[in-house]
């Protein structure tokens, strides 16, 4: 057990090195640079702007220089918003993306799982149907245009909910809809689907011919096997969840780590382009790692070894 | 005087579907006594496990009992309502199944899995339900019960799976225990054990077994009384000894004829049953058997044959019975003493 995590942890080092690298490379490849705007700058200034952060350095240098600043956790400072680092981006931005995501992650697993339960009980029954052409709306539907009919309708409609910003609690409601719409939908529909390949299984009928009562012999014999594939969509679906929020954290004028990374790609903003990168990765590779610890504990046939 | 645990009366079960009504299960009956086994023989599709999902009542939509009785301790199951069959699977009707390898449950321990039927029906605290389970198991046969009872089934191998299986079915001492193929699934020496352990356990614990199988050989180790089934009927029902030296059906004959047998050597030929079961959405009009059976008369066709008693407990459905059918003489092959 302990092998098996620093093996993986060794592992997601050398991975989130490798993604560095590329990154780097790939985006200095990318034509412009941080200073070419409409508006010319005088070429005096552009030409102290870039001695000041480096840029003339020769590109392995600046590549050192940068993976030294990471194994020291500085992400560097950003080159449009003057004065600010890219530490203090994810540190302002990222609570606010991870507390959105993580209602909407909510939502997505308390709804989304139950909706597939019952979907399958009453296979082909109006409940059934109903869940299921919500689902297919759902992963149909682009989020943006979920997010924007959510707000005209309860925000400047009913006027219920703010229509931007987190001020008022209630703010978050929409955006972790907007959010989940997709997931949810998935969700059920996997939910559903291995729910009815569970229940046809022989274990399911040695645990009625036990005397066991519908409630457990569902909830219990059956949930906990249809469980496992919806554990497995989990990790990559908290790091979508937090990457995909660029957009609804725009639509909702949410503070979010979204607007930084638009913004910086655009602004060819080099370090924050990077940082927030990396960051995402780091994130996503240890999401997995949490949900493949967890599948041991649902699943006994895996076991987590060396 | 031998006691009936199980009377089965005339039972009819159909499946619904969407082509029409499939009559698996055409009108049945037959009886269990305390302590007695019996066995139910035949091909896929003759009904034989529908019989027994019909007194487990454990009938898969859209399947469903037509008609009949089920009479279990002098009460008609069928008349049971769902909570009423709760207590009763399990606890005074148990069951195993064909296949041990997905029986079970892959994400709990077979300790779980015993101790799940032990309390749901005997309510024990946990502690005495895993030393119940334990018990179970070491009665099984499972080597350090102690420590194999919190396996999972992924740990078990085929047979031990299935006596994990026949342990959870007598963890509650039940009347009946119907085995659905119980051996099907496994290699010659360990549906061997198994058929010995059931032998064993049904006359420690005096539980009355009704054996499905397709496998002559396996009923007449294990079985008093051999009911052979065709086309969703009883063609024949008698003592194993009846049925394996003095069989009246050409069905059973044939079954009889297609079984490889140690004592006849390689001169031997395996004589197969040709044709196939008949299509139970429309069953034939007269006896089931007609299109495939050696014998068959004209009447055989038209009407369906009824029972003729060959001796007490010994009938068959089958027109050569009657006093103006021809006579035939069949050998089977089976003689007294080398079975």
């Amino acid at each position: 057990m302990l092998r098996f995590l620093v093996n993986r942890i060794v592992s997601l080092i050398i991975t989130l090195f490798l993604i560095i690298t590329v990154t780097f490379f790939l985006m200095h490849a990318v034509p412009g640079g941080p200073f070419t705007q409409e508006k010319k700058l005088p070429p005096a200034i552009e030409e102290a702007l870039r001695e000041k952060y480096h840029l003339n350095d020769p590109l392995w240098k600046q590549y050192i220089d940068y993976v030294g600043g990471v194994l020291r956790l500085d992400l560097g400072p950003s080159l449009v918003y003057e004065g600010r680092r890219v530490n203090e981006f994810i540190k302002e931005g990222f609570p606010i993306s991870a507390r959105v995501g993580t209602y909407s992650i909510l939502l997505i697993l308390l709804l989304g799982i139950p909706f597939g339960v019952i979907s399958a009980l009453k296979q082909n029954k109006w409940q059934d149907n109903l869940v299921m052409f919500g689902a297919t709306l759902g992963i149909t539907i682009p989020n943006f245009v979920i997010a924007t009919v959510l707000l005209y309708v309860f925000a400047l409609k009913l006027g219920w909910v703010p229509t931007f910003g987190v001020k008022d609690p209630k703010g978050w409601i929409l955006p972790a809809i907007a959010l989940s719409g997709y997931s949810l939908s998935f969700v059920a529909r996997l939910t559903r689907s291995t729910m009815l390949e569970v229940l046809q299984q022989d274990y399911i009928r040695t645990a009625r011919a036990k005397g066991l009562s519908e409630g457990v012999v569902i909830f219990k014999h059956a949930l906990r096997n249809a469980i496992i594939p919806v554990v497995s969509y989990v990790g990559p679906l908290i790091a979508g969840i937090l990457t995909g929020g660029f957009v609804v954290e725009r639509i909702f004028a949410l503070p979010g780590m979204g607007r930084y990374f638009v913004i910086s790609i655009t602004n060819r903003d080099y370090p924050t382009i990077m940082g927030v990168t990396i960051f995402f990765a780091a994130f996503l590779m240890i999401m997995i790692l949490i949900v493949d610890l967890l599948y041991g504990l649902i699943d006994p046939r895996i076991k987590v070894t060396d | 005087m031998s006691q009936k645990l199980l009377e089965v009366k005339d039972l009819k079960t159909s499946f619904y579907i969407h082509l029409g009504e499939v009559q698996a299960v055409r009108g049945v009956s037959f009886s269990v006594d305390k302590g007695e086994a019996i066995g139910i023989v035949g091909e896929s599709g003759s009904g034989k496990s529908v019989t027994s999902m019909s007194i487990m009542r454990l009938l898969q939509y859209p399947g469903r009992i037509k008609d009949g009785e089920i009479i279990f301790k002098g009460e008609d199951i069928v008349k049971k309502s769902d909570k009423e069959m709760m207590a009763i699977r399990g606890n005074e009707i148990a069951m195993i199944f064909q296949d041990p390898m997905t029986s079970l449950n892959p994400v709990f321990t077979i300790g779980d899995q015993i101790m799940e039927a032990i309390r749901r029906h005997q309510g024990l605290n946990k502690k005495d339900a895993k030393e119940k389970a334990i018990e179970m198991l070491r009665l099984v046969g499972i080597p350090s019960p102690e420590s194999r009872v919190d396996n999972y089934p992924h740990e078990f191998s085929g047979g031990m799976r299935q006596r994990a299986m026949i342990a959870i079915a007598l963890s509650c001492q039940p009347d009946l225990l119907i085995a659905d193929e119980p051996t099907t699934a496994l290699d010659v020496t360990i549906q061997a054990q198994i058929l010995e352990l059931m032998k064993d356990l049904k006359d420690k614990v005096n539980t009355s077994i009704i054996l499905i199988t397709h496998d002559l050989g396996v009923v007449a180790d294990v079985c008093s009384r051999i009911v052979v089934m065709y086309g969703g009927l009883i063609m024949e029902e008698g003592t194993s000894e009846e049925i394996f030296y003095d069989p009246k059906h050409p069905y059973t004959m044939g079954l009889l004829k297609s079984i490889p047998r140690l004592d006849l050597g390689q001169k031997q030929r395996l004589v197969p049953i040709e044709g196939t079961p008949p299509d139970l959405i429309k069953p034939p009009v007269g006896c089931p058997f007609v299109s495939r059976c050696p014998y068959a008369m004209k009447i055989c066709k038209e009407y369906r044959p009824p029972y003729f008693e060959v001796s007490k407990g010994h009938r068959s459905m089958c027109w050569l019975l009657h006093e103006k059918a021809p006579k035939v003489e069949v050998e089977t092959g089976v003689k007294r003493g080398t079975a």
